[in-house]
């Protein structure tokens, strides 16, 4: 059963924004599911639908089976959500916002105790209990709106960009976290502006832009779109003029350094052999741009290109 | 029946969080949220009560002190239960923890009677605190106490359902300090705290029966002295009328998702 079916899915504001204009997008139970797109794409609106924080102007949303218009409550239990933006009574002792989240769900106080602490320690805050939420620092905020959103165990888990403002140690230690509730059954879908942590995490990806699904597949077939790859070689001495290497496009950066850009037909075993016949050795090298990025700007510019084009 | 047993618990569990909350929260800051009112009233009593109260003599046969006990008692009880609805809900809006109940399965009722029973908790603690006092300034036997609870009662979901619409529609921290200065204190005031009606002149006396605080004071007075400008079936009939209205407007915002959801 799919976790989540969104159809015909569109949200006008007030405004008269079109914010969502007929989202499709079917979400597999146990899948861990990117959700891309350029700020004011719709994602968070997407979101916000389907958590129950935004009225949508019409189509459907099924989670695990349970219609949103008829069966709100068993969508809600279904649910984990963890926001763009803290949203917590600042006065409140840790624990105690834990506990109350657990009591909205229907969770009886002994149990709630329980998971509050499981919770806590799953995400090393367990030790910060008593602590009151103002006292804690940004990255310890972003841990404990995951702790909250697991406290009824959802089997659904959105997390929209839950990574934003911390430092990279505790965004690796929250994605071996996610990898392991995935695991262990947890369907999750990510919003994010770190491709990386798309590229490194997601199984499957959609981006969406202006409202719309531009591009939906698995990760892996998406990268296999892209026809170029682009490389950047630390050289060990300089290299004073450009050798010409059939099937790459070399470009020099400084006298230590190369940007060779190569085709999917070639490997980067025949660059290196290439590079030795020419006499140049390679101390180390880096992709230029993270690789799910460049194909996420890619897309992006081509719908704003076609956009522009009916216009 | 299995389902419905099960709802019924989960709903329960929910409004006991909501309403724990809200008297945590209120009992917290006790010295913000209770204490004034009983320092307020104290020098109402002593002022009203002693200075002038002497010069006034009786009003609808009691001493001018007993006279206001119940309206001072019942204006305590308004602002705190008004108060405490509308400065909870608004702060959950503002600073967004709203969310954490507006995505959760808690419905709609259960919300609003979680925040409401909280409004009410206040408002009873404050009054009970405020009528304590009454009673050690003033000689007062109260006439009729399960009248008088059951329209505290009533009096405070009442204004607390009134907190929790102008909370709804407020959009900053004023929107929710106009109603409270410019609505609720002149309606308490003029709703017969410090008088009796039959003191006005007929067409002022007819404009105070569009009042409903002089329902609530007069039903409030007859529990603790015996005495009412207004008979007390009709007093409650307005009373329950504003209720309901009250409610169902409430429902019908918060399904709407009016000021909470975009």
């Amino acid at each position: 059963m799919p976790a989540l079916i969104a159809t015909q899915l569109t949200k006008i504001y007030k405004t008269g924004f079109h914010a969502l204009k007929g989202i499709d997008l079917t979400v597999n139970e146990g899948d861990f599911f990117a959700l891309l797109g350029p700020n004011g794409a719709g994602k968070s609106t997407f979101i916000g639908i389907i958590s129950s924080l935004v009225n949508k102007t019409s189509g459907q949303v099924r989670v695990f089976g349970h219609d949103l218009d008829r069966d709100p409550e068993s969508v809600k239990s279904c649910i984990g959500l963890v926001p763009q933006e803290f949203n917590f009574n600042l006065f409140l002792p840790v624990i105690e916002v834990v506990l109350n989240q657990a009591g909205y769900y229907g969770i009886p106080r002994r149990e709630a105790k329980i998971r509050a602490e499981r919770s806590l320690r799953q995400l090393d805050l367990w030790d910060r209990r008593d602590s009151e939420m103002r006292t804690l620092s940004g990255g310890l905020k972003r841990r404990l709106m995951i702790a909250r959103a697991l406290v009824h165990q959802p089997r659904l888990l959105i997390l929209d960009e839950p990574t934003a403002g911390v430092d990279i140690e505790i965004r690796r230690s929250m994605w071996t976290f996610l990898r392991e509730l995935n695991h262990e059954g947890t369907t999750i879908i990510l919003t994010t502006h770190y491709l990386e942590e798309a590229e490194s995490l997601c199984r499957n990806v959609a981006i969406i832009s202006e409202g719309q699904i531009a591009e939906r597949r698995s990760v892996a077939d998406l990268l296999n779109t892209l026809h170029t790859e682009t490389f950047v070689l630390n050289l060990r001495g300089r290299v004073s003029e450009l050798p010409e290497l059939g099937g790459f496009v070399l470009q020099q950066l400084d006298d230590c350094t190369l940007e060779v850009e190569m085709n999917r037909d070639h490997t980067i075993n025949g660059l290196f052999d290439a590079l030795s016949r020419n006499g140049i050795e390679v101390i180390s090298l880096r992709n230029k741009q993270n690789r799910l990025e460049r194909l996420f700007l890619e897309l992006v510019d081509r719908r704003t290109d076609a956009a522009g084009a009916k216009e | 029946m299995k389902r419905l047993m099960n709802n019924g618990q989960r709903y329960w569990i929910t409004f006991a969080t909501i309403l724990t909350k809200e008297i945590l929260r209120f009992t917290r800051i006790w010295v913000q949220t209770i204490l004034p009112s009983v320092v307020t009233t104290t020098l109402y009593f002593v002022i009203f009560g002693h200075l002038i109260g002497d010069r006034i003599g009786e009003m609808n046969g009691f001493a001018y002190l007993d006279f206001i006990v119940p309206g001072l008692v019942l204006m305590s009880l308004i602002t705190n239960a008004y108060s405490n609805v509308v400065s909870s809900f608004y702060s959950s809006k503002f600073s967004r923890y709203i969310e954490e109940l507006l995505i959760s399965p808690a419905p709609n009722w259960i919300i609003l009677a979680g925040y409401v029973t909280g409004g009410v908790a206040r408002g009873l603690v404050v009054g009970s605190s405020v009528l304590i006092v009454a009673l050690i300034f003033t000689d007062i036997h109260i006439a009729h106490p399960g009248i008088m609870l059951l329209i505290c009662i009533m009096t405070a979901t009442l204004f607390s359902l009134g907190g929790f619409i102008n909370a709804i529609y407020a959009n900053s921290f004023d929107d929710i300090s106009i109603v409270p200065i410019f609505v609720l204190t002149p309606l308490t005031y003029l709703g017969g705290v410090f008088y009796s009606i039959d003191l006005l002149a007929p067409i002022w006396q007819t404009l105070s029966l569009a009042n409903p605080v002089l329902y609530m004071v007069n039903a409030f007075r007859y529990g603790l002295l015996g005495v009412s400008d207004i008979p007390l079936n009709i007093a409650f009939g307005m009373i329950s009328i504003f209720i309901i209205a009250l409610t169902a407007l409430s429902l019908n915002l918060l399904r709407r998702g009016v000021g909470i959801k975009t």
